[in-house]
């Protein structure tokens, strides 16, 4: 059995860290501070693949069944004698996988940091922020309660607004964490319906009795399905409403507008949160109440597809014309987790039918890998060039041929060109497209193009094209490449992204706990991958020389090209609904009201007794013998009183 | 001319308490209210007095209320005229309108 103690070191390692380093590190120790948070979280690191290890080899499989493990449990608030909300770590296999991949990308992260963001005066509170950030991730995943998830998702909230507007001397970057908090915020009041809804026809909170209920047939099953509210039933609306959290914290249509935005963050921050980790939990979460979506309610899992394939070509449609080299990289991400909503969306649940869940989950996996490494990249760069706008790069390759190498691998791998890791996730998760739905399949086929297209253009611009021409002397003969803390972590993901595609997730991770054998169709894979090498030669003939060739075909679709240079128009959209419909409609009468009837009632009973306390002021006039006179008349006006009442 | 009762008594009490009262309320000098409120006491005095040996000439309750009421008003004097020195010391003054300290 796994000794549960030191498992709940994992989340707690962090978040001591963050103490630590929050109250006495900013003053005492800051240059400190950067080594501390990475210490701590390798030891955090070290002890998930442990139990990672332990898990999947050892403990976790009983009879061919990978088992559900609640490792510690400890009732935090009793509601009732049946409801109660708990804190604790359920171990499965995709919490297990997630607290590898955080721990490990978030590690990392720290040590590309270090070399980053030397210099930088909140350098300290900055390590404080990741370490929170980790600790309430690592808390979401491993969840074993519905509310418990809960508590952590919002707790990501908050660590991701404190991090995008870390530089908060800029108003853009204030502007973009308030985005993000408002619009996830917004999405998450409809996970909390969504959580009331399932909790209160099952009458639990904890995740396996949650499932157990809605999945078997039985009282709680038929009084959720058989209450319906405009027509859907009630289960659908909770597992729809569970979902539009899970959207807006994934940046799915139609919350993604903050995702592309909060790239205002430092850019190891992106890599970790906008890209590696908090992204996916709306899939991660998605993926845990998997068994009803699928077992009870097909028509939110639809629900799931068609918003996931919608988002993902979305989002790589707007990707092939962003100039900005981390909006290009924020929308792929978009495009890269509409991926993995859309597997979960088509999948089945037993065995081989479950081979999109499987797909989703190995994608998550291989993409917080080279996504992660995409963005340290592109961290580099910007911190080499100072410049986040494609227009200012341009023939790197000479200049930082590891950045230069490490990148093209993310690219082949993000492009799914075999053996890098990308190629064996997307393949899945094609594959159950091709079995379940053709539509979402061909969507799929065209946006796993657009996304090698989009990828290799950005890889072309950075690093070929034009010579680099630097804007100041002094500045590329000192350095081309980046210090070593920042290669370190860009190494040691480009070996991964290259060997993660070998792991055999299908016999590790699947929907229903038992392992299948995936076949590999040589024939079903050669097309999605002659299409990425298509696609990878367009963008080599469009963009590695400076040619008008790009230039000519935005101009001849140039209405199309517009829309979506301008993401098309989303934001503008969400503007004219909140300033022109909601401030006026809704906001201005309300702000009348208050200040008039409610403020104005309040003024009216000040100013009554302002004036009446003025006008008797003079009473006390600090004159004994006045006082003296109101006395006498006082005792004989009540002497009179009761001689008249007296007769 | 018809005995004295106590009609006259108590005429001569209640004279003598409205013009405690007058000098109490018109007198700005601190010794003189001072002064005037012992006419008070004192016009309480003869009353309890009168009242005693005109309607219960037996008893001696009257007589007591009116020993206690000098010795308190000797000991109030004491504490009044105390007052009255310390505020001569910061004011300069024993004019009741110049101690108006604690006004608002």
């Amino acid at each position: 059995m796994l000794n549960s103690t030191y498992i709940a070191l994992i989340p707690l390692l962090p978040i001591i860290t963050f103490l630590i380093i929050g109250l006495v590190g900013r003053r005492y120790f800051p240059k400190f501070s950067g080594v501390l948070g990475t210490l701590s979280l390798l030891v955090s690191f070290l002890l998930s693949a442990f139990v990672a290890y332990q898990y999947f080899f050892e403990v976790g499989k009983v009879e061919g069944v990978y088992q559900k493990i609640i490792a510690l449990k400890y009732v935090w608030l009793q509601f009732s004698p049946n409801v109660a909300i708990d804190m604790g770590i359920l171990l499965d296999p995709i919490s297990v996988m997630m607290i590898v991949i955080v721990t490990f990308i978030s590690l990392m992260v720290h040590i590309y940091s270090m070399g980053y963001m030397n210099g930088e005066p909140r350098y300290a509170t900055y390590y404080a922020f990741l370490s929170l950030f980790t600790f309430s991730m690592l808390g979401l995943v491993l969840s074993t309660n519905i509310f418990q998830i809960y508590i952590f998702w919002e707790l990501v909230g908050v660590s991701s607004f404190l991090l995008i507007g870390f530089y908060y001397e800029k108003p853009s970057a204030v502007a973009a964490s308030k985005k993000a908090f408002i619009v996830t915020r917004f999405a998450d009041l409809g996970f909390l319906i969504g959580i009331l809804v399932l909790s209160y026809y099952s009458e639990t909170l904890d995740f396996q009795t949650l499932i157990q209920r809605l999945t078997t047939e039985g009282n709680y099953l038929t009084s959720i399905v058989s209450a319906s509210f405009l027509g859907f039933s009630a289960l659908t609306w909770g597992l729809v409403l569970v979902f539009a959290g899970g959207a807006g914290k994934s940046a799915m249509f139609p919350f993604h507008i903050w995702l592309p935005d909060a790239m205002e963050g430092p850019t190891p921050v992106s890599a970790l949160i906008h890209a590696a980790t908090m992204v996916v939990a709306g899939v991660y979460l998605v993926a845990r109440l998997f068994p009803i979506f699928s077992n009870s309610c097909p028509g939110a899992l639809e629900v799931v597809a068609y918003i996931g394939i919608f988002s993902s070509l979305l989002a790589a449609i707007i990707a092939c014309t962003q100039t900005d080299i981390k909006r290009v990289l924020a929308y792929s991400t978009m495009s890269q987790i509409g991926f993995m909503m859309f597997a979960l969306g088509v999948s089945g649940f037993y065995a081989e039918e479950g081979v999109g869940f499987m797909g989703s989950m190995f994608h998550l996996f291989t993409h917080s890998i080279f996504k992660a490494l995409l963005f340290l990249g592109a961290g580099a760069v910007i911190h080499y060039v100072h410049s986040n706008d494609m227009k200012d790069m341009g023939g790197l390759r000479k200049l930082m041929p590891i950045t230069h190498l490490t990148f093209l691998l993310a690219c082949l791998a993000i492009a799914g060109i075999p053996p890098f890791a990308g190629f064996f996730s997307k393949e899945e998760i094609l594959l159950a497209c091709w079995n379940s739905n053709k539509l979402i399949f061909g969507a799929a086929v065209l946006t796993a193009g657009l996304t090698a297209f989009y990828m290799f253009r950005l890889y072309f611009n950075i690093f070929w094209n034009k010579e680099y021409k630097s804007h100041s002397e002094s500045h590329d003969a000192h350095h081309g490449e980046a210090p070593g803390t920042m290669l370190l972590p860009l190494i040691i993901l480009a070996i991964l992204s290259v060997v993660a595609g070998f792991v055999p997730f299908s016999h590790l991770v699947t929907a229903d706990g038992i392992g299948f054998e995936t076949e590999f169709h040589i024939g079903f894979a050669i097309g999605p991958v002659l299409l990425a090498v298509a696609a990878i030669l367009l963008a080599y003939f469009m963009y590695v020389k400076e040619s008008l060739v790009p230039q000519k075909f935005a101009d001849t679709v140039k209405g199309f090209y517009t829309a979506a240079y301008h993401k098309f128009y989303f934001d503008e959209m969400y503007l004219f609904i909140t300033k022109k419909i909601v401030f006026n409609l809704i906001g201005r009468p309300a702000a009348w009201i208050d200040k008039t009837i409610f403020d104005g009632f309040m003024n009216l009973i000040a100013s009554v007794t302002e004036s009446v306390s003025e006008s008797i002021k003079s009473f006390q006039s600090g004159k004994v013998q006045d006082y003296a006179i109101y006395f006498f008349a006082g005792t004989l006006g009540f002497v009179l009183l009761f001689i008249y009442l007296w007769t | 001319m018809s005995e004295i009762g106590l009609t006259h008594m108590l005429f001569i009490s209640t004279a003598l308490f409205f013009i405690g009262v007058y000098g109490f309320l018109t007198r700005k000098n601190m010794i003189t209210m001072l002064m005037a409120i012992e006419l008070i006491l004192n016009s309480v005095n003869i009353n309890f007095v009168a009242f005693n040996k005109y309607l219960y000439a037996d008893k001696l309750d009257g007589l007591f209320f009116t020993i206690f009421i000098i010795t308190i008003a000797a000991a109030e004097a004491a504490v009044a005229i105390a007052i009255i020195i310390h505020l001569y010391r910061s004011l300069k003054s024993i004019d009741v309108d110049d101690a108006d300290l604690m006004k608002f």
